[in-house]
């Protein structure tokens, strides 16, 4: 038994390892938002800011413009999300309930994705976009980002389709509900938490993009907040710490709130898709 | 960027026995479901459009662009050279090495990444009394913009105001250096981002794999005397094996495909011993705007993922029925 209780204590000391390794970082970013500047130009900085102060963040919103690039964001994200979902939901829900060759098709199309060489295809894309006349427009960046996002929702959607029994949807049929009946008044409520699911995902995803943005966005007023940062880097080439800290640490709250609040529905949601594929 | 992690574990490998036009027997069914197979279609379409246009059309368009003088800007029109694009690539060493910084990366990046996330998955698998918190925890980086965690990152190796250099100042190993601005040291410190970054999707694929490892399988061999390292040889593994193998073959991918953390962190510096074989040829196209020859650059890495996803196939092949 004793052997039992040090192989505990043990699992628990790597446990804590691993949790140090994940959060340090951030938590260090964290403290260099709220160091004034003597402290991050002098020597020993510290865990705990011993002065700590507000004023990066203030000089992060005059010296960027913080608030138009995260509507930019918001904007992009949440059209990536809206679009991409009202797109694959029908899709997910035909192909997971049928046999078809076009099953066969999306998830080909869902594993070759995910193989996407971004550097060979930017090129192409820049100038499909600018012949429609949307590069540097977040109307554009939306259409790459739905593109984007569509094989991982259509296949967490996939998998929340599965969850949902056919059976029941044969039940109303057999008690006399038609086809649309059936889709809104049984399907539905049992799907909408996976699509919630699915379009926060989506969110997350193009909110935190940062490639094509930068490669498509190329006036300030339209950039997104991702791009926006790595301005911060001042002419002569030094970030000015502080500001930029405060900045990266804002630009992660929208993240890491839906993470918080979908947190077990993603991975249950993708390992449902996943060990039903 | 936010991939699926499940997604490795798709029916990668063509399905014959059922495409196949099978017995007479397999064909009724589908007979009796024509009529809602037309209706698919037409649910399928809207996603299917978009999908051609911005994804389909831009791959053989970049392909097509590789055998093309197009450049950026350019008055005149653009004409097809053949080859000339793949044979200058051919002697240019500078592309050359970046390619094989481009794969040290990657294999860096995955291996500790599989061994760590192999760790905390079993750590995480057990009954624990932190796991919550740990789980919630575990996905942070997962949630964090790509580019926050390179200036995370850059705080951290920072020379006068990080973390680590004080660190070790305190610890009296040094005055500690510019780790990111080190010729020596750059690369295996954008390494360690990456790793850091890339261990969420990783876990969170690999704890799948584990809820799949049979538990009563488990407590017999424990109670046939089985030690921990057994069990996980002759129980745990060969369970797991088909998403760690998927999940490493995705890992390598994406990491070959990676951009923005090494962009944020170095830019490819110093001197290019961090610059990936993404970052030159987005150089070649949106800074020197030779678009034809960096689209041969992407059919070269376009290659190199061919080669990955053929070996994970032959793998799960070799796997046997059971994979």
């Amino acid at each position: 038994m004793r052997s039992g209780t040090a192989a505990r204590a043990g699992q628990y000391a790597a446990l804590l390892a691993y949790l140090l390794f994940l959060a340090l970082p951030f938590l260090w970013l964290l403290s260099t938002a709220f160091k004034p500047p003597r402290e991050l130009g002098g020597p020993h900085p510290a865990w705990i800011p011993r002065d700590p102060t507000l004023a990066n963040f203030q000089q992060a919103f005059a010296e960027q413009p913080l608030l138009r690039a995260a509507l930019n964001s918001l904007v992009a994200a949440l059209g990536a999300a809206v679009v991409a979902v009202l797109i694959a939901t029908p899709t997910a829900y035909a192909v997971a309930r049928r046999r078809t060759p076009l099953g066969r098709a999306a998830t080909g199309w869902v594993v070759v994705s995910q193989a996407f060489p971004f550097v060979l295809v930017i090129v192409p894309l820049f100038l499909v976009l600018k012949n429609l006349r949307m590069v540097d427009s977040v109307p554009g960046l939306v259409l790459v980002y739905v593109v984007w996002a569509l094989p991982f929702a259509l296949w967490m959607l996939m998998g929340y389709v599965r969850a949902v029994p056919a059976e029941l949807e044969e039940a109303a049929a057999v008690d006399g509900a038609g086809r649309l009946r059936t889709l809104v008044s049984v399907t539905a409520p049992l799907l909408a938490p996976g699509v919630a699911a699915t379009a926060l995902f989506a969110f997350v995803t193009a909110w935190n993009e940062f490639f094509f943005a930068l490669v498509l966005l190329k006036t300030p007023e339209r950039q997104t907040l991702p791009v926006v940062l790595t301005r911060f880097t001042g002419p002569e080439g030094v970030a000015d710490l502080g500001p930029l800290a405060a900045a990266a640490a804002l630009a992660t709250l929208p993240s890491l709130a839906v993470f918080a609040v979908v947190q077990r529905r993603i991975t249950s949601g993708l390992l449902a898709g996943a060990v039903k594929g | 960027m936010t991939r699926a992690a499940g997604a490795g574990r798709a029916p990668s490998r063509p399905r014959r026995e059922r495409s196949g036009r099978g017995g007479p027997g397999r064909d009724r069914p589908g007979r009796e479901r024509a009529g809602p197979v037309r209706g698919a279609w037409f649910l399928v379409l809207p996603a299917l459009l978009p999908v051609l246009v911005l994804s389909v059309g831009p791959l053989l368009y970049g392909i097509a662009l590789a055998f093309t003088d197009a450049q950026s800007g350019r008055a005149g029109p653009t004409r097809w050279i053949g080859a000339l694009n793949f044979r200058d690539l051919l002697h240019d060493t500078l592309f050359w090495e970046s390619f094989r910084i481009g794969l040290v990366w990657s294999a860096g990046v995955t291996v500790p990444q599989f061994l760590l996330a192999l760790g905390l998955a079993l750590l995480l698998h057990q009954d624990l009394r932190l796991r919550p918190l740990a789980r919630a925890l575990a996905i942070v980086p997962w949630a964090m913009p790509e580019v926050v965690v390179g200036v995370m990152w850059r705080l951290v190796y920072h020379p006068d105001a990080g973390v680590l250099n004080e660190t070790l100042r305190d610890l009296g190993l040094g005055d500690g250096r510019d780790w990111l601005g080190g010729p020596a040291t750059a690369l295996p410190a954008v390494i360690v981002v990456g790793v850091w970054a890339g261990m969420p999707q990783t876990t969170v694929a690999l704890l799948a794999g584990l809820q799949n490892t049979p538990r009563e399988l488990h407590e017999a061999a424990a109670v046939d005397g089985a030690g921990a390292w057994r069990r996980f040889r002759s129980v745990t593994w060969p369970a797991l094996r088909p998403v760690a193998l998927a999940i490493t073959a995705l890992n390598l991918i994406w990491n070959f495909n990676a951009f923005a953390l090494v962009y944020v962190l170095t830019s490819g510096g110093p001197g290019g011993r961090t610059r990936l074989p993404t970052l030159f040829a987005y150089e070649e196209a949106f800074r020197y705007g030779q678009f034809g020859y960096a689209a041969a650059m992407g059919c070269a890495m376009v290659a190199v993922i061919s080669v990955i996803l053929a070996f994970h196939l032959a793998a799960r092949l070799r796997g046997g029925e059971d994979g």
